[in-house]
């Protein structure tokens, strides 16, 4: 982990310390917000940009939904569980 | 830093006066930055920055391709002023300002405001601009919560660690 608590080493991500990380923040982690983080991984694997418009079309939920699921930081929190950096994008 | 989390920014209330593509797109990045960052944001939009909440409008922003040193052709080759007077030459730029955004996935206007939104920000027009241009609450796109005057809106910006900001 660094100093802002993002993992430095996504391949050691599991489900467990993603639900440990949300419980930090106070967020208990659903079968929705999962895929959400397995979207994101699988984007980041991809060497994708994130944004949060690119979440709200992927079908798993839209962008009310993902401010929902992770209050104060659609994507800087769901990028923090899913254990991929910071997001790099300002969208 | 450690100031900075332990005093953190927590809302941000924006004007924009202006209503060309780079104008308008400055407030709706600043103003979604926010929102994704937690913080609360309040949008104001004023003079012809209410093009970018008017229906009839909101999807035909320019960048204006005479008055603007800036502004270079591909290549950063330089753009003399005498063709962006040329017919046709803005709304190609600004054809091109707006597939250059999309490949960054950014938005629509329309689009970009509902992200505001979605994430809880507000979207103010301004009264006196509003009666300048003969415009009407249905002239405005949906999601315009109301229509305020300055001393309404600065009514708003009260509030521990609110920063007002014009762009």
């Amino acid at each position: 982990m660094n100093d802002e608590g993002y993992m430095t080493d996504s391949t050691q991500w599991n489900r467990e310390i993603a639900a440990e990380m949300a419980r930090e923040e106070g967020i208990e982690l659903t079968d929705e917000h999962y895929e959400v983080l397995e979207f994101l991984r699988a984007a980041n694997e991809k060497g994708e940009t994130l944004t949060i418009r690119k979440v709200g079309k992927s079908g798993i939920t839209d962008i009310k939904g993902l401010y929902q699921l992770f209050p104060g930081g659609p994507l800087k929190l769901s990028s923090k569980f899913a254990g991929i950096p910071k997001p790099a994008s300002c969208v | 830093m450690a100031d900075n989390k332990e005093n953190p920014l927590k809302k941000v209330c924006i004007i924009c006066a202006k209503g060309t593509i780079e104008d308008v797109y400055a407030t709706l990045v600043m103003a979604n930055g926010a929102v994704m960052e937690g913080i609360e944001a309040k949008v104001f939009f004023t003079f012809f920055g209410l093009d970018a909440i008017t229906k009839k409008q909101m999807s035909k922003l320019k960048t204006a391709t005479v008055g603007n040193p800036a502004m270079r052709a591909p290549g950063g080759l330089p753009f003399p002023t005498i063709l962006g007077m040329l017919p046709g030459v803005e709304a190609g730029v600004s054809a091109m300002m707006k597939s250059q955004m999309e490949k960054l996935d950014i938005p629509p206007v329309d689009e970009f405001l509902e992200m505001i939104t979605a994430g809880g920000g507000e979207i103010y027009a301004c009264k006196l601009a509003m009666d300048m241009f003969k415009l009407e609450k249905e002239d405005l796109w949906e999601e315009v919560k109301d229509v305020l005057t300055v001393g309404d809106f600065y009514a708003m910006c009260g509030g521990e660690n609110t920063q007002i900001i014009f762009t």
